[in-house]
């Protein structure tokens, strides 16, 4: 009985920095998308765009090489898409926070499906489809 | 249209979406999708790419709030997101064999689906008879606080509840939604999970799911800086604000309300796909 109360309030210290992690993830890459929008704006506000066809080709920044090469120039757009992929980032790096606390509870089989879960994520961010 | 002007629309478009979507718990997507397609004219592989960053930011906007009260499932939601993470990546794959068409058309039977859902009563079908193995050995079962004590639950039909997430998964992938619907058909209804529980899990698993099929969409170049920009902004502001009031509000006739305007949507979606008009 000790060891389930013991486990539960572990649980919870995983949760209150799991929100924490979440929180910060979200501000942080919210932040760094409006600084990116003002210097982008702040640029072309008068340019016109046109969204109506889909033009992969001319996709900027679609991996996170380029990205980081426009964040050198500081181009806006680069620094928005920086934002997102650190948005995107957050949940997974909540899958790794996962893993981790669950090896602290010595439960392997949840460090092996944890790991699971990321390598298929891991593998999304190398997938490229073509189309 | 100037760039100005088009981030201020979407910017107002994704603020209310998030706003509507945290008060009724539909997500930002439902109504992401239907402004910059029908509305802006953009083109559906674009608002595909932003509604699926506007899932990751209500994902993780909200789940922060829900942990801290200790009730998601971290265990269910890891083991149920094997089977949206891998399905999620092949809805991303199928989107790109299929015709634009029919992906607006398949969005909309999916909002006249998430608006049925949002009305329907829900039942509680949650008790504590351990009966599958599965969840045993899955160690699937478990507990949530309730005033003083500690409220025991057992999972069941885990086979049937992975199954439906393969499909929550794959529809999430497809079209860039959260698939909150049909996440929680497979927790609530097939694995018998109580509410309190199924609500926050799902939602852990939505952003981990989209984080998958966004970092796809990423590399294919669907997901534009200039329309991401005003969607994240707007939807992470709408959404927070809207939590707030949703402690203080009843949102009964708001989701009536609002479940007239998704099926509004959801014909019009239809309709633009078989005409061909995308």
């Amino acid at each position: 009985m000790s060891n389930k109360i013991k486990h539960y309030l572990g649980d919870k210290d995983v949760q209150l920095i799991l929100g924490t992690l979440l929180r910060v993830g979200v501000l942080v890459s919210t932040a760094i998308v409006i600084i990116g929008g003002i210097v982008f704006l702040s640029s072309q506000t008068n340019q016109i765009v046109s969204f109506e066809n889909f033009k992969p080709e001319q996709a900027k920044f679609s991996s996170v090489a380029e990205i980081f090469k426009g964040l050198k120039t500081m181009d806006g757009l680069a620094i928005i898409q920086f934002g997102v992929l650190l948005l995107i980032f957050t949940p997974i790096a909540r899958v790794v926070f996962s893993i981790f606390s669950f090896l602290m509870e010595k439960d392997y089989m949840y460090v092996l499906i944890g790991i699971i879960v990321l390598c298929v994520i891991i593998t999304s961010l190398y997938l490229d489809i073509a189309h | 249209m100037t760039v100005l002007l088009f981030t201020i629309i979407v910017l107002l478009g994704a603020f209310v979406a998030g706003l509507l979507g945290s008060l009724t718990g539909l997500g930002g997507g439902v109504i992401i999708i239907p402004l910059l397609t029908l509305g802006l004219g953009v083109d559906v592989h674009y608002a595909i790419g932003a509604s699926i960053i506007s899932v990751i930011a209500t994902s993780s906007g909200s789940a922060a709030a829900y942990v801290k009260e200790g009730i998601t499932n971290i265990r269910i939601g890891m083991f149920l997101e094997i089977a949206t993470t891998i399905s999620a990546i092949v809805g991303v794959i199928i989107a790109t064999y299929i015709k634009a068409d029919y992906i607006i058309v398949i969005f909309g039977l999916i909002l006249l689906f998430s608006a049925f859902m949002m009305l329907r009563k829900k039942i509680d079908h949650s008790n504590n008879e351990k009966t599958s193995v599965l969840a045993n050995y899955f160690k699937l079962n478990g507990s949530y606080p309730v005033d003083g004590g500690q409220k025991q639950y057992a999972v069941h039909h885990v086979v049937g509840g992975f199954a439906m997430m393969f499909v929550a998964g794959t529809l999430s992938g497809l079209l860039g939604i959260g698939s909150g619907a049909l996440k929680v058909i497979g927790m609530d209804n097939i694995m018998k999970i109580p509410f309190k529980v199924s609500t926050t899990t799902s939602n852990f698993m939505m952003g981990v799911t989209a984080a998958a099929s966004a970092l796809v969409y990423l590399h294919k170049g669907q997901i534009d800086p200039a329309i991401a920009m005003p969607v994240t902004i707007g939807v992470i502001s709408g959404a927070t604000i809207g939590a707030k009031i949703l402690i203080k509000t009843k949102t009964d006739k708001l989701k009536l309300v609002f479940a007239v305007v998704v099926v509004f949507l959801a014909l019009q979606m239809i309709y633009k796909g078989l005409t061909g008009a995308a």
